[in-house]
């Protein structure tokens, strides 16, 4: 995954002269992830920029770029360390369109890698796609397959409002017979796609969760379900029409995701299973999702992120018998 | 404890560090101890007469502009507004200095300069007024919106700066800001960023003594604000906010060195809110009229007027024709602002995206069918 990533920033840069890709170590590192690797070296380091240690610098310098016609692509090293930069993503990003009445979209892909599973120390770990789902004027996307971070990656830069694109760390180093040479086409932002036909019940999940739930309906064939997994993809905007085409056809939904469930994702997506499915519905839509704890030590981690036996005790209570 | 008496810092230990850095004189970035002044000074003998007649002339329009705007309150025609009364000079200099291409970042403080750089003042309060939150096309005028969170549109103007010179472009960014937004982080982080970026920006503090009701003193401990440029590596200067011929000559020079490639500035101007922070607020609480007064000795408007007079460089029918142009301006002002503005109530669904989300075409509906249902009413 990590190499579509770098390569769908390369094919935008080799393409789109505005194109700029700056933050913390992109330039000569290539990023702690190794993301943006010879980015410098190919469009030189005025289109990959290691700029200061200042998320809120980054991503306001970003902004006023963006203003100028060119197109940043802000790399956020960590998920906790892209806080320092909210006000600038809430009070300027999302709202500049709004506030010029469409006379000044800012394009700018904002990429934090997140999540855990990787035994990362605190505040490398977090999940913090509520606070950027919560916010009118982002898009959210977030894939969890190597075809997709390059096809969403290249969506997303070339969209003309900001997006935040979530990159499950743990997937960094997932692999698929894909070439970076004729990479394949995939729907744009905003599409969800069913994963795993089944007809059972319906998996609701995306980023970091997706392998989970795919193992964990391969799993729960042995019991007899047959379980359908939608990979939402972009969770704003948030593909409504196949998630409640998946859920009517099956009768039951389970929302997947890792962050704290607690005014979580989970929580706007179950309410609106239930309020476009209500009638179809044969059990109530459930959640699996991490513990409303703060992320915790490496060493405890596989307690509180869902796991494949956490998704299938919770399909399992999903008022299978009369 | 000395570095000698630590435990272990015996002799045989010692060594010396390779130097990780050329260091530079910090001299030249240093301020004056005293505000830069040419009014009343051996300085003004070098004025510009048709420059100074121009500042004059936009120094009577902006008082003007100001008490018409503090009247539109008291009417209910503008929800708020901050006064720039006894910072006209600030203002109207920050305006005049830039070409067509460059780019001026103004705070919600700074209508003033929006208009005197040529903004239609209608459009310039839409903000203020409550109709939409941005009247103007940013970039048709090279305004950017007034920026109502402190200081976190001083990033924005550095890197619109980079980003011309990166597309080799002739342009300079002047940012605003006051005194208390100089304690926001992102002051700190846009100040580092343009100099280490060497970025075409001019960064102007107003420092009008007071951050709603919090004096100076409790809002920074350096020995002045310009001082803070230093720090970041670059030259900080120290000028009164109220004589506009200082103004003038320091922001011009600043906007010289950024286009020159010479990088960026930072400008304390000395200078004093005479209204209330809005029509909101009760200065009484927070400051003596005797302060106010003393100030009242230093206006703006006056000591142009009185420099010029003395020089022969304005006359009455001068000073006539000023005052009867502002008087033309708040005219149309006035009828700008009784006219009602047409609001579509649709419109809140409008430009939150490039294309409405799905949930927004649901709550667009809901909307729509509530207006239908009360025009049926």
């Amino acid at each position: 995954m990590a190499q579509a990533l770098t390569r769908a920033m390369r094919d935008a840069m080799a393409e789109d002269p505005t194109v700029h890709v700056m933050g913390e170590d992109v330039g000569t590192l290539g990023g702690v992830f190794r993301i943006t690797d010879g980015l410098a070296k190919e469009f030189g380091e005025d289109r990959c920029t290691d700029t200061p240690l200042a998320e809120a610098g980054i991503l306001g310098a970003a902004v006023g770029m963006a203003m100028y016609g060119l197109r940043p692509v802000v790399e956020m090293q960590f998920d906790a360390f892209a806080y320092p930069a909210f006000e600038q993503l809430i009070s300027h990003v999302a709202k500049m369109r709004n506030r010029t009445r469409g006379a000044m979209p800012l394009p700018i892909t904002i990429r934090v890698p997140y999540g855990g599973g990787i035994g990362g120390v605190e505040h490398h770990c977090d999940s913090s796609e509520a606070y950027y789902v919560a916010t009118p004027g982002l898009h959210v996307v977030t894939p969890a397959t190597v075809e997709d971070a390059y096809g969403l990656l290249r969506a997303s830069i070339a969209s003309d409002d900001p997006v935040v694109f979530l990159e499950p760390k743990r997937l960094y180093w997932s692999k698929a017979d894909w070439s970076p040479q004729a990479p394949a086409a995939v729907p744009g932002i905003g599409k969800a796609l069913v994963r795993r036909a089944g007809t059972s019940a319906t998996l609701i999940t995306y980023g970091p969760s997706l392998p989970v739930c795919l193992e964990a309906a391969e799993a729960a064939r042995e019991e007899g379900w047959d379980l359908e997994v939608v990979d939402l993809r972009s969770l704003v905007p948030f593909d409504e029409e196949t998630v409640v085409e998946s859920v009517r056809r099956t009768g039951r939904a389970v929302v997947v995701h890792e962050a704290n469930g607690f005014g979580g994702p989970g929580a706007e997506i179950a309410a609106r299973v239930t309020e476009r499915c209500f009638h179809h519905l044969e059990a109530p839509v459930l959640r699996v999702t991490g513990f409303d704890i703060p992320y915790p030590p490496p060493m405890l981690e596989k307690h509180h992120l869902p796991g494949v036996d956490r998704i299938l005790d919770t399909v399992a209570r999903l008022q299978w018998e009369n | 404890m000395t570095v000698q008496e630590l435990p272990g810092a015996g002799a045989s230990h010692r060594s010396t560090p390779p130097a990780w850095r050329p260091r530079t004189d910090a001299a030249p970035l240093l301020p004056d101890a005293e505000p830069y002044r040419v009014l009343g000074t051996e300085a003004a003998d070098r004025l510009d007469p048709a420059l100074m007649r121009r500042c004059y002339a936009e120094l009577v329009r902006g008082r003007r502009y100001n008490a018409q705007a503090t009247a539109l309150t008291k009417q209910g025609r503008l929800a708020v507004y901050p006064s720039t009364v006894g910072q006209e000079a600030c203002e109207i200099a920050a305006a005049l200095v830039l070409e067509e291409q460059d780019w001026l970042f103004p705070s919600y403080r700074d209508t003033l300069a929006a208009v005197a750089r040529g903004l239609d003042p209608v459009q310039a309060l839409t903000l203020l007024r409550g109709d939409w939150h941005t009247g103007y096309d940013p970039r048709e005028h090279r305004i950017a919106p007034l920026s109502t969170p402190l200081a976190t549109q001083l990033p924005h103007a550095v890197g619109l700066a980079h980003a011309a010179r990166l597309r080799g472009d002739d342009v300079v960014a002047l940012a605003m800001v006051g005194d208390g937004g100089t304690s926001e982080g992102d002051f700190h982080e846009a100040l580092n960023f343009a100099a280490v970026w060497q970025a075409p920006v001019v960064f102007l503090v107003q420092n009008n003594g007071f951050a709603i009701s919090v004096p100076l003193a409790k809002q920074s401990a350096a020995p002045t604000l310009a001082h803070k440029a230093v720090g970041y590596g670059m030259p900080g200067r120290l000028v009164d906010g109220n004589d506009i011929a200082a103004m003038h000559e320091v922001l011009a020079e600043a906007v010289r060195r950024a286009r020159s490639g010479g990088g960026p500035t930072l400008i304390e101007a000395v200078t004093y809110r005479m209204e209330a922070h809005t029509n909101a607020d009760d200065a009484t609480r927070y400051r003596g009229d005797a302060e106010v007064e003393a100030w009242k000795a230093h206006d703006p408007v006056e000591l142009l007027e009185r420099e010029l007079t003395a020089r022969g460089i304005l006359d009455e029918a001068g000073v006539q024709q000023a005052r009867d142009d502002a008087e033309a301006m708040a005219a149309a002002l006035r009828e700008g602002m009784n006219a009602d503005p047409v609001l579509n109530p649709m419109d809140l669904f409008e430009n939150v995206y490039a294309e409405q989300t799905g949930v927004l075409r649901e709550q667009a509906a809901m909307l729509r069918a509530e207006l239908e249902a009360e025009d049926q009413e």
